[in-house]
């Protein structure tokens, strides 16, 4: 009798939420941030559903100040794959010109980020948001449940959360609420790159070394993606062979410098990695227990 | 040097030479025990020594241990875990933590749980998916309530594999004394609860002591350290998925008018296409054509899998039905017996209505309590209501069949959660068992005769009897093996004494049937098994709830 992997367990169980989301709830929607989770989020649930399509729009929240690379890769892949790809921009905040630069990086998640994200699950009244998020992450994240309630203010209360024995999610809620659904909550990040070396799953080459022009600025290496970046006096933009572990807002995204252009590459020097993988995230910095109080806002 | 520095100056684990792994890939256990046993220390130190605090993580723990540590200068290894910032400011655990490791012989998925008796739910949830459990005791305080309490929900949730902890041996000299007196205790306490091996361990987990290598400081101590005991423990079957195929169908798939397909996840067993299959409720037989996943379709399912299966037949199908092999014995009930945890703050009063959700299926629920555990004492008492965190013996009606089994027999079609139909709150997680009602009506038969022994000691002595059938099962198996083989190697000896030619012949014999021998008889006790179980379940529903 055939052995299930340590991997094809995690896919079973995260095809098995994917479903169980799909069936219990009216209207679901899955966030695509573009990086390589929503990469093997989007793989495992168009195998959910195979041979039919996917039966959810996918929601990419867009606060304009992506990586240009990112937003290629996300019209490829919707273009390859026929997603019905919903994309939202909090438009008071572009018009209120909130910036990563001038309005500081809480304000600019807060109103891009949280705010958009919730504008659009109430446009749109999805009851159900996948995310890609793993407890591994984050020392708050390891505390959630796979279905995450949140209130109609999208809300979410981490000390009343409803107990997840076994594998039986309670998926019942009251009108105005909703979900956030987790089905990665169990892998770590060695098993998303394991999983998309055996699955060949595309990803952003962001990912990948490569020189690119990056300038050193508060002990982070930011990448310089598009002239809207000034630059500080004595701030020179150099060529330097990097890579991102984690992929955001580029002025919020630090690189680390890497020479693993190949995914065999990547997985080793991840293994081999003093460091965890949202060190590179500069808003999960603004504050001890700044990850929590963001979610608790209805941050993902 | 900064208490990060002296932290990572603990010596690395010795490579282990990679061995062939005996059980699961993977192992899931939990921390469990009373307050400040030091549940989320052990683990934080697990992680370190794993090598999984990356440095900018060690940075953060020294910061956050000056400002919410409870060892002065030193690391508060707990913060690793306690990730909740009411947790941090309060210094103790609230929520399950979920982490993750992996030393070069196995990968561990860790369940950190609260000691505090008001999160006890939490720490059922815990218990739920966990192959083992180690169970944490202060060496200073030795069993206390909460420890029994911890190890009667673990039993109750058939966790069989128990390491007990006893922490903080380095506040208590590292006294043998101490800690053989706990072990007794322990042992005392747990021979009721049916567990299949319990693993004694003194351990500091703030020193690291027998955590990942073996201590220097307990020279009197002989057993491996807590690491190498969970590298190699032996998981037995009990915890396995069940040998006969079930499907509790997720979901329809139909995409289109030429296919209809059944999704869900492999309950137990294996399907291949050709089986002959039943549907429950209704009981329609069919046949599997395909198996069908993206990557192709397959010859054959087992359980774990999530699958999607088209029948020879169009029968009817939908979210909650199961689909079985032809032949199994499961029905589809409208009430049964069972073991409730109840979660809610507010009290369940007798005949409330749920919401009832087992694998896929939903049904309104009516509760009945009969009686309730009293997990200090384990004995049951009557009661017609239960507080939180009580365990009760209930009987459930439903509004319509649903395909159900012990939980014993089947974790899957066994486990069930009840919602509150107003709030949506989860408020009690249960478990299937025919033995539950037998219990209380067994009680009422034993108390007439008895005439005034009181219905409470004659619950106890039946839940007293559940717990150790399983445990004398295996005994009376082991003991009829051991005079099988006895009565096969007296008779080659005796073949043997005759020519040295047969003595090779024998050893020989005695090699090759030994296993096989040994295979069929386990095969058969399994089937006798099952078939008590199922039997046991269809008689106590039978006689009418
Ligand atoms: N001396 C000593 N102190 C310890 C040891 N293990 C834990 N502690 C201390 O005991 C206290 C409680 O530790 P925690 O790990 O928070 O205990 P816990 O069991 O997780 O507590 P709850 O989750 O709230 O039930 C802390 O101050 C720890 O530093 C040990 O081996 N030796
Ligand atoms: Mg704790």
């Amino acid at each position: 009798m055939i052995q299930l992997t340590h991997l094809e367990k995690l896919e079973a169980e995260a095809i098995h939420i994917i479903r169980e989301t799909v069936a219990t709830c009216d209207n679901p929607v899955m966030l695509y941030s573009i990086g390589k989770d929503s990469a093997v989020l989007l793989h495992l649930a168009l195998k959910a559903f195979y041979p039919g399509p996917l039966p959810f729009p996918v929601l990419h929240v867009d606060t304009t100040w992506k990586f240009r690379e990112m937003i290629a890769f996300r019209d490829q892949r919707a273009k390859e794959l026929g997603l019905d790809l919903i994309v939202h921009v909090n438009q008071e905040g572009v018009r209120a010109g909130v910036n990563p630069f001038v309005s500081g990086s809480r304000v600019h998640t807060d109103v891009m980020k949280t705010q958009a994200l919730r504008q659009a699950l109430d446009m749109h009244k999805f009851d159900a948001a996948f995310g890609g998020a793993r407890r591994d992450e984050e020392k708050s994240r390891a505390k959630e449940r796979v279905f995450s309630l949140r209130t109609a203010e999208h809300r979410w209360d981490p000390k009343s959360q409803r107990p997840e024995p076994w594998r039986l999610y309670n998926t019942r809620k009251r009108p105005g609420e909703s979900f956030r659904v987790f089905p990665l909550s169990n892998w770590t990040e060695a098993d998303v790159w394991d999983y998309v070396a055996r699955e060949n799953i595309p990803v952003v080459p962001l990912y990948f070394a490569a020189p690119r022009p990056v300038v050193v600025r508060d002990g982070a290496l930011i990448m310089r993606d598009d002239d809207r970046m000034a630059l500080r006096p004595g701030e020179v933009v150099e060529t330097r062979m990097v890579r991102f572990r984690t992929l955001g807002c580029y002025p919020l995204t630090g690189a680390v410098e890497s020479t693993a252009a190949t995914l065999p590459e990547i997985i080793a020097e991840m293994r081999g990695s003093r460091s965890s993988e949202r060190q590179g995230r500069i808003i999960d910095h603004d504050g001890a227990g700044s990850m929590e109080q963001k979610k608790q806002e209805g941050y993902f | 040097m900064s208490p990060a520095v002296a932290l990572r100056a603990v010596p690395d684990i010795p490579a282990p030479e990679p061995i062939a792994s005996k059980g699961p890939a993977l192992l899931r256990f939990i921390t469990c025990g009373s307050v400040d046993d030091g549940k989320s220390t052990l683990i934080g130190r697990m992680l370190y020594e794993a090598q999984l605090v990356h440095d900018d993580l060690l940075d953060a723990l020294a910061r956050d241990s000056r400002k919410f540590g409870t060892q002065g200068d030193k690391l508060d290894l707990a913060l690793l875990v306690d990730g909740l910032s009411a947790e941090r400011e309060q210094g103790i655990t609230i929520d399950v933590a979920y982490r993750y490791f992996a030393t070069p012989r196995r990968s561990f998925i860790v369940a950190d749980t609260p000691g505090h008796d008001q999160y006890t739910r939490n720490m059922a949830t815990g218990a739920s998916t966990a192959d083992l459990a180690v169970i944490l005791v202060d060496a200073r305080k030795g069993v206390l309530p909460q420890t029994r309490r911890h190890s009667f929900i673990v039993s109750m949730l058939g966790v069989r594999h128990i390491v007990v902890a006893v922490n903080k041996m380095d506040l208590v000299g590292y006294q043998q004394a101490v800690f053989d007196g706990i072990v007794a205790q322990y042992r005392e306490m747990a021979a009721r609860l049916g567990f299949d091996a319990v693993t004694p361990i003194p351990i500091s987990a703030l020193e690291g002591e027998n955590v990942a290598r073996r201590s220097t400081a307990m020279p009197w101590y002989a057993g491996p350290s807590l690491f190498e005991h969970l590298e190699t423990v032996e998981i037995s079957a009990s915890a396995a998925p069940g040998v006969r195929f079930r499907f509790p169908v997720q979901w329809v798939n139909r995409p289109n008018l030429d296919f209809r397909g059944f999704s869900g996840t492999v309950a137990g067993g294996v399907i291949r296409p050709g089986d002959e299959i039943a549907a429950l409720p209704s009981g329609r037989p069919s046949r599997v054509r395909r198996i069908v996943t993206q990557g192709g379709d397959l010859d054959e399912a087992v359980a774990g899998q999530a699958v999607t299966l088209t029948l020879d037949d169009e029968i009817d199908v939908s979210r909650g039905d199961v689909i079985v092999a032809v032949g199994d014995g499961l029905t589809a009930r409208k009430a049964f017996a069972g073991r409730l945890l109840w979660m809610s703050e507010r009290s369940l009063g007798n005949g409330e209505e749920f919401q009832l959700r087992l694998a896929s299926a939903t049904a309104a629920a009516r509760v009945s309590v009969l009686g309730a555990v009293d997990i200090h004492s384990f004995e049951p008492a009557a009661a017609d209501g239960l507080g939180m965190n009580e365990i009760g013996l209930v009987t459930v009606a439903l509004d319509r069949p649903v395909a159900l089994t012990d939980y014993r027999g089947d974790r899957e079609l066994g486990a069930f959660i009840l919602v509150d139909r107003v709030t949506g709150d989860t408020v009690a997680l249960g478990l299937v068992d025919a033995g539950a009602a037998s219990l209380v009506r067994g009680a009422d038969a034993v108390a007439r005769r008895a005439g005034g022994t009181g219905p409470a000691a004659a619950v106890r002595r039946h839940l007293a009897e559940g717990l150790v059938a399983g445990w004398r099962a295996g005994l009376i198996e082991e003991a009829s093996w051991r005079l099988l083989s006895g009565l096969g190697m007296a008779a080659l000896t005796q073949a043997v004494l005759g020519d040295w030619r047969l003595t090779i012949a024998a050893g020989l014999l005695e090699a090759l049937l030994r296993p096989a021998l040994r295979f069929a008889h386990r095969k058969g006790w399994r089937a006798l098994e099952q078939r008590r179980l199922a039997r046991a379940a269809y008689d106590a529903d039978g006689s009418g709830i």
